[in-house]
């Protein structure tokens, strides 16, 4: 394979600012197909604007992704999931008065195509394709395991359930890249064993994902390849074995000279 | 109501629930009129509000935007069809040449405010959608100099009544035996656009166009990231919305002859608002349940309330007027106490009450 064709996501010099805050400066990184990739970093290292300016919910401030072959920049939310990136969000955003199958029925929106008039006059193509996303959402619902729980509306789902049901809402349209952020927060043991054995059967299914976490078990039993970010910047990237040991990710994660510092004020 | 009206689960007793309720529909103008036609007229006016807050419910309960101009479009809808089928410009186009032509103007105007809004929520979008219901009724109040476009105040008169042929919706004839006056006409054609509008309504709300303003009324930012483009649905959500409003307007016209810009004040859009969110929002036949309610409680109180005071005290206390909005009121603040989400809340909430059975 030649390294075009190997690279699904690629991203040079992204940088983010808020005001005075450089919440991303000049990250660069490759993800390539079938990867697990992981994002790791303290608190406030940028992970989420990372995420947040990839899928267009904030513009850059310089930099590029380039996704598939293709740029992404200056594209809207909706078109990045049109190209194929589908995102979680780290604090639950389901749609909460809506029953999980809705929910993701709904994830099928951008592959399908009903207007007005279909909806109304309800044509036999119409109701093939609204039988086709009931079909494929209840299916997803199945792959997450969430299937039982079809018919409740989404914000009365246990919170593991949510979590996955927010995977297979992504899963319906169809992505390339799978983006979750922190999909393991407040999981217990059990449930973050069986998110593990999710996000394997997601990849070998074809999908790549990009994964944000904080439970590093998890980061070093599925992630191919590590990013480690903080304070807005690359400073670590490889193998999970390998950014463990690098001590810039060790003075990042148990504090370097600054907290040693304040240990000695204290 | 569901569960007895599904045509899957008991054919039977939901034909013949709906066959009750359409002998119902077609018997109940000869009722009414039995009483007065004054009442045939009030259910009209009644279907009428029924359809604005169908068109309403589009926007505010499937799409979740806040609109409390709404009633402009009422306004532009009827002054088409004035415009369009009065002596005021010597037009007499025939009314479905007009009612398409009021609803495709009323959906432009409702792109037209959709346009500027998009970034808004709650109550700035409240704000805006106020102040552009003010300025449509302040133009048609103002837009008699220097040409004379709407008469201002004085409003157009004598407008055209639907006409198919010789056969005229003003008239009054008999066809046998019955005694058919312009509003039990009038009645049956509403209750025809009444249907459609209905059956519409629903097919939108169960289809890939609904579920996208669900899901923008539930949360944008998880919207677009699902790939929803929220400002074409949004402004799908206002131009549709609009349009019912036109058509409704347009037939408003028709029945009354006669509009003022008085009739488009800022409270008819509350009202309608009112209705919708009395009901339901978000279910259809909640909708249509408060839209009934609304329009023909304070009917009735104005023909009881004045006899009942006489009767107990020997005179008139308090007008009609104001117990209806006391009442009025008061059926509000005790709904949000009990049945905060309406009457008949919109039936996801049912559905999930059974799953947890």
């Amino acid at each position: 394979m030649s390294a075009h064709s190997l690279a699904l996501l690629k991203a040079s010099g992204i940088s983010k600012r808020f005001g005075g805050v450089h919440a991303l400066s000049d990250v660069g990184f490759t993800i390539n197909h079938g990867e697990i990739y992981g994002l790791i970093g303290p608190n406030g290292a940028g992970k989420t604007s990372l995420f947040n300016v990839l899928t267009g919910i904030y513009a850059s401030d310089g930099g590029e992704f380039v996704f598939d072959g293709l740029p992404l920049n200056g594209l809207k939310p909706n078109q990045v999931a049109d190209r194929g990136i589908a995102r979680t969000f780290q604090n639950i955003r389901l749609f909460a008065n809506l029953s999980a199958l809705e929910n993701v029925m709904i994830g099928r929106h951008v592959r399908t195509r009903a207007n007005v008039f279909g909806a109304i006059f309800r044509d036999a193509k119409t109701r093939a394709e609204e039988k086709a996303i009931e079909k494929r959402a209840y299916e997803l619902l199945e792959y997450v395991g969430v299937h039982k729980r079809a018919n409740s509306l989404a914000k009365h789902l246990a919170y593991g359930d949510q979590r996955r049901l927010e995977i297979a809402r992504a899963l319906a349209t169809e992505p390339k890249l799978l983006a979750l952020d922190e999909p393991a927060a407040g999981m217990n043991a059990t449930e973050t064993e069986s998110l593990k054995l999710l996000l394997k059967d997601v990849r070998r299914d074809g999908t790549t994902i990009l994964l944000i976490e904080h439970d590093m078990k998890l980061v070093m039993s599925v992630c191919d390849r590590v990013l480690v970010l903080d304070y807005g910047k690359k400073i670590a990237e490889g193998s999970a074995g390998d950014v463990q040991k690098d001590p810039r990710v060790i003075a990042a994660y148990l504090g370097g000279e600054v907290s040693l510092n304040l240990r000695g004020a204290a | 109501m569901h569960a007895l009206l599904d045509l899957k689960q008991n054919p039977r007793t939901a034909w013949i629930g709906l066959a009750l309720i359409g002998v119902a529909l077609v018997v109940l103008p000869f009722a009414l009129a039995a009483v007065g036609t004054a009442w045939v007229r009030i259910t009209n006016l009644a279907i009428l509000f029924v359809l604005l807050s169908l068109g309403l419910n589009i926007v505010v309960g499937f799409a979740g935007l806040l609109d409390l101009g709404y009633i402009a479009f009422y306004a532009v809808g009827a002054y088409t069809y004035a415009l369009l089928a009065s002596p005021h410009f010597n037009l007499h186009l025939p009314f479905w040449i007009v009612l398409p032509i009021g609803a495709a103007v009323a959906c432009f105007f409702g792109a037209l405010l959709g346009a500027p809004t998009l970034k808004l929520r709650g109550d700035y979008l409240a704000i805006v959608t106020l102040g552009f219901g003010e300025i449509v009724r302040i133009f048609m109040n103002n837009l008699s100099q220097p040409v004379n476009i709407t008469n201002g105040p004085q409003g157009i008169t004598l407008i055209d009544p639907f006409r198919i042929g010789s056969f005229s919706f003003a008239e009054r004839e008999t066809i046998a035996g019955l005694d058919f006056t312009g509003p039990v006409k009038y009645y049956y054609f509403l209750i025809v656009v009444l249907l459609a509008v209905i059956v519409i309504n629903l097919r939108l709300q169960n289809s890939r166009i609904g579920r996208a303003w669900e899901a923008i009324r539930e949360d944008e930012i998880a919207a677009r990231a699902m790939g929803i483009n929220t400002r074409n649905m949004k402004l799908l959500a206002f131009a549709m919305g609009a349009s019912f409003g036109g058509v409704s307007g347009g037939i408003f016209a028709a029945t009354q002859g006669f509009i003022s810009p008085e009739s488009f004040v800022l409270v008819e859009s509350i009202m309608v608002l009112s209705m919708v969110v009395l009901g339901g929002m978000g279910n259809i036949w909640g909708v249509i349940l408060g839209a009934v309610l609304l329009s023909f409680v304070p009917e009735v109180l104005r023909y009881t309330v004045a006899p009942a005071q006489q009767a107990l005290f020997g005179r008139l206390l308090i007008e009609p007027e104001v117990i209806r909005m006391l009442l009025f009121g008061l059926a509000l603040v005790l709904m949000m106490l009990f049945r905060p989400a309406g009457i008949l809340p919109s039936a996801l909430r049912k559905r999930e009450l059974e799953s947890r059975k």
